[in-house]
């Protein structure tokens, strides 16, 4: 199917939940609403003319500092989807609030998710909701703060962890 | 057998801590199993040991300044990961790169991925205690180190790619040492098949350890050799094909078991796919040596500036230059044959750069602070084979000079994150070979 199909059949499911879409450079993209996420994942996952099988990726960006978007939802938490049975692609994206920063887990649909969304917690402080374990993957448990965001300087200190006695 | 009757029966389980230093881990990982005998109840598998910012690094400078940040992702491949970063920005800025370009990535990305599977299966076998393989393995890999070496001046963080192109052209006589080191390699797999693949104490150890279920590996993300173990045949030079890979014939070996012994098949018969690709490359490669017809000798870049400050500017383009030993396959004919021909976005040939003003000026805009290559606003996925499975490039631009948001998928974060669900039920002797199996970089999966 092609990039235009998908965001058709998408569309045509969800209707108001996908707040936007675009096809730019190649990349069929919908910007979907967080209430319909879970569902929306699956129906990619299960339909079989959308037949999404594998979550390639699942990351987040911080759209503190981009120039027009300043005062928008701070947190964007991505999806990439690719389909072993058609060979195509979709991403699909959640935009979350500062101080809402939560969307619900897609561990049950693929267990990789599991890892991917500790890396988003780790790196961004966006929770998810329903995670059986979402604790921190790439730093250590005492780390301070959430490093890849804008306002996190890269130079910034830690506090030193002496031992444990 | 050895199996039955490990487990104490007590039901008491003790924790072991594969701890971050293990002389058998493949990098620094820190795998905490709890064992009942000698079984592996549970793991848990805390990585994060060599995170290093890359991809916080990434927003701080230029589009180009990325590259040497890329060579230290999946550093037994550096190219792929060099040329999957510049492509992804290239597909931002909607430029393309010329026919020899693709080429010559094609060629540079096989040979690091026979370096990538030569030190896995090598490191690999080690382990269990085929000391010989090893030593054959590295021995063939310093071969293709070699050839690594003469197209980019390193072995293992050669920073060779650019946005809109490569460093440099090939040098003379490349074909020529690939065929050579390729006989070579040849050799040493032929060596390591008839030491392993029928080996029993190699198939006792690896034939039904390990294994993951084909509904299991894709549910998990798990793509490469692990994907193509479990017979998928899904490698994205072939899905989605990308630099000249559409031009060149390959095959997709593909196993069913899906355990250590199928992946350690498939790592080996795609080692011979990716010399034939790049033998193949290296033939269909256009361009070639330019020879320039020029008037008089060659003159010293110093000499050439002055001139071109006194104002004798005339016909001073057309003059060679001297140019230093370090600049070798950075000549103008060269230079154009390797290079998108975007001023916005490559720089300009050293002979224009020292002969004229617009090339000078260029040269400044392209890598003084604030000025630089500025792709428009958007954002891009850009999707290659690792040699550990789809290495995917997310990146974001918000229309300045620095990229926005770099991130890298890593091919063998899915494996390493499935681990636990690979040994779970198996014995602790099985977690060597199986991680092995798995080829956890730690420069890729921490980054």
């Amino acid at each position: 199917m092609g990039g235009t199909e998908i965001l058709q059949r998408l569309k045509s499911r969800f209707g108001p939940a996908i707040l936007d879409t675009h096809e730019r450079l190649g990349d069929a993209t919908a910007l979907v609403e967080r209430g319909s996420l879970v569902e929306m994942l699956r129906l990619c996952r299960d339909e079989p003319a959308l037949g999404f099988d594998v979550l390639m990726d699942l990351t987040a960006v911080d759209y503190l500092k981009y120039p027009g978007r300043e005062d928008g939802p701070r947190f964007e938490v991505v999806y990439h989807l690719y389909s072993l049975p058609h060979n195509h692609r979709v991403r699909l994206k959640v935009r979350v609030d500062e101080d809402d920063a939560v969307v619900p887990t897609a561990v049950a649909l693929w267990p990789i998710a599991n890892w991917l969304e500790r890396e988003v917690w780790d790196m961004f402080g966006v929770r998810f909701a329903g995670h059986p374990d979402l604790r921190r993957l790439l730093m250590y448990e005492e780390f301070v703060g959430h490093a890849l965001r804008k306002d996190y300087p890269i130079n910034r200190r830690q506090p030193l962890i002496g031992p444990a006695h | 057998m050895l199996g039955e009757g490990s487990g104490t029966g007590s039901g008491q389980t003790l924790q072991v801590g594969v701890g971050p230093a293990h002389p058998a881990m493949h990098g620094i990982i820190r795998i905490v199993t709890e064992l009942d005998g000698e079984f592996i109840r549970k793991a848990d598998v805390e990585i994060g040991y060599l995170h290093r910012a890359f991809e916080k690094d990434c927003e701080v400078g230029g589009y180009n300044n990325a590259i040497p940040f890329t060579d230290r992702l999946n550093y037994v491949s550096p190219l792929i990961n060099n040329f999957a970063y510049a492509s992804a920005v290239e597909k931002l800025l909607g430029i393309e790169v010329t026919e020899r370009c693709n080429f010559i990535r094609t060629v540079m990305a096989e040979i690091s991925r026979i370096c990538d599977h030569l030190t896995c299966v090598g490191a690999s076998a080690m382990e269990l205690g085929a000391f010989t393989v090893f030593l054959y393995m590295i021995k063939a890999r310093e071969f293709l180190w070699e050839l690594v070496e003469d197209v980019t001046g390193a072995r293992l963080t050669i920073s060779y790619g650019r946005v809109g192109g490569v460093k440099a052209d090939l040098p003379d006589g490349f074909a020529a040492k690939v065929t050579a080191a390729f006989k070579e390699t040849r050799e040493v797999l032929d060596e390591v098949h008839r030491l392993l693949t029928g080996n029993r104490i190699f198939m006792d150890r690896m034939v039904g350890v390990g294994a993951l279920s084909r509904e299991e590996t894709i549910a998990y993300a798990i793509t490469g050799p692990l994907l193509r173990a479990v017979g998928v045949p899904y490698d994205v030079r072939r899905a989605q094909p990308h630099w000249a890979y559409d031009r060149v014939q390959f095959e997709i070996p593909t196993q069913k078991d899906g355990d250590n012994y199928a992946r350690y098949l498939v790592r080996m018969a795609e080692m011979e796919q990716s010399m034939r690709i790049a033998e193949q490359g290296l033939t269909l490669m256009p361009g070639g040596p330019v020879n320039v017809d020029f008037e008089g000798r060659p003159i010293d870049p110093a000499a050439y500036v002055d001139q071109g400050k006194q104002g004798k500017t005339e016909g001073l383009l057309l003059l060679p230059i001297r140019l230093s030993p370090n600049l070798q396959g950075q000549n103008r004919a060269a230079w154009e044959q390797v290079n998108a021909h975007d001023k916005r976005v490559v720089l300009p040939p050293k002979e224009t750069a020292y002969g004229s003003i617009e090339g000078l000026m260029n040269h400044f805009m392209l890598i003084m602070e604030g000025f630089g290559i500025r792709p428009p606003p958007g954002e891009v996925y850009f999707a290659s084979e690792g040699a550990n499975g789809e290495l995917g490039f997310y990146v974001i631009s918000d229309g300045s000079d620095r990229p926005y948001r770099v991130r890298c998928r890593p091919p063998c974060l899915p494996p390493v994150a499935a681990l636990p669900r690979m040994i779970e039920g198996q014995m602790i002797a099985d977690l060597v070979p199986t991680f092995g199996s798995v080829n956890m970089i730690g420069g890729e999966l921490d980054r």
